[in-house]
């Protein structure tokens, strides 16, 4: 698998939100709006890297049996460094994904890269999956945001174009839900077809 | 490279030596974001005070024990020209959604509510986290004496964030205990 794919897989072909239904515990929890999205996403995004580049670098110094939970160890060390180092010198940001870094852990993507790619391949390409589904996951958790924003506040990106409130639950966990039922099955219906 | 084999002594060792390595790295990161951490900490607390108690020169920093709660509230009394022209309280409540509210209010000398700051919170994004914005605005201006901090629903004055009355009702109960309090001081006084 050349390079590219090995980056555009994350997006389409196998994406961790819409295609492998992976993460499933924050896309619907921190979905409520655009920018929420998007942050959680990118968030993610840079641990995923980190960790991805990280297992690879150990992986034969890990023994099987016990693989698992040292990747756990390496992921919640890394989203801790992130939090730490975000409140001291970056608050603007923090203040508005604070509430997202400690979801990360438990973030089974990230995990499932670590099992199912860095463990398995050089530091290079797992550094390029890392990011390219970590992008893609980013990618379906604003599209997510937006589309729950749009319906549930009438706003894009904190941008309100009708005065009044959404259909609130929309912004709930059960619209959470059926916003990502009916867009899997979209995108279900748009690649069958091709 | 051979991949280590699975013997009871290389699983020990390994989680043992990532263990150690991962908490080490974080409490050296600890260590290094202390200090920046308190500075930002410090910094959003003065900016809040000078939000909901504008134009003072001199702060006088007391803590009180209130009696309807368990931990003490800092009062930053505010003067300017040798008067008092008002009081900020660090208030809070534990009725979150998710528990514990930090704010910072503004009093006049009369009692009257200037506006307030959410300092910390972990209320749901979109709903809750509606206290830190226009919520608030009905606040301002009024005194507590003739404007009940109970939600509507509750029979008092505060109209509640829709889909959010828990995170409304924390409002109310951090704002009446800081208020409840200044009063406590006011008797004192006297």
């Amino acid at each position: 698998m050349n390079q590219l794919q090995n980056l555009t897989k994350g997006f389409f072909k196998e994406n961790p939100v819409f295609v492998m239904l992976l993460g499933m515990c924050p896309t619907l929890a921190t979905t409520t709006s655009a920018n929420n999205g998007l942050g959680m996403g990118l968030a993610t995004t840079f641990v995923l890297v980190m960790a991805n580049i990280a297992i690879s670098l150990i992986k034969n110094l890990v023994p099987d049996k016990v693989r698992i939970p040292i990747y756990i160890v390496v992921v919640a060390a890394f989203v801790t460094v992130v939090d730490l180092v975000m409140a001291g010198y970056a608050p603007a940001l923090h203040s508005q994904l604070g509430i997202f870094i400690p979801l990360i852990v438990v973030n089974c993507i990230v995990l499932g890269r670590a099992e199912a790619f860095a463990s398995r391949n050089n530091i290079f390409s797992s550094m390029i999956d890392g990011l390219g589904m970590g992008l893609g996951f980013a990618m379906a958790l604003t599209i997510l945001g937006s589309v729950r924003e749009l319906i549930g506040n009438f706003s894009i990106f904190g941008y309100k174009f009708i005065q009044s409130d959404g259909i609130l639950i929309f912004i709930l966990s059960p619209g959470a839900f059926i916003a990502l039922g009916f867009l899997i099955a979209l995108i279900n219906l748009i690649t069958k077809k091709a | 490279m051979a991949k280590l084999e699975s013997t009871f002594l290389n699983m020990f060792l390994t989680l043992l030596i990532s263990t150690a390595v991962s908490s080490l790295a974080a409490s050296y990161v600890y260590n290094l974001t202390k200090d920046p951490i308190a500075e930002v900490d410090r910094q959003k607390q003065q900016k809040a005070i000078e939000m909901v108690m504008p134009g003072f020169t001199e702060l006088n920093r007391f803590a009180i024990l209130p009696h309807s709660g368990s931990d003490s509230l800092i009062f930053y009394e505010g003067i300017k020209d040798g008067e008092v022209i008002g009081v900020a309280i660090n208030t809070y409540t534990h009725l979150g959604y998710n528990g514990l509210i930090r704010i910072m209010v503004g009093f006049t000398p009369d009692g009257t509510i200037v506006s307030y700051q959410v300092l910390e919170h972990k209320e749901t994004p979109g709903l809750g986290s509606k206290i830190a914005d226009n919520f608030k605005e009905q606040f301002d201006g009024k005194n507590p004496a003739a404007f009940s901090l109970k939600v509507r629903k509750d029979g008092g004055d505060v109209d509640a964030i829709t889909a959010a009355t828990i995170s409304s009702r924390a409002v109310c109960d951090a704002l009446s205990r800081a208020f409840q309090a200044c009063e406590e001081v006011k008797q004192k006084q006297n």
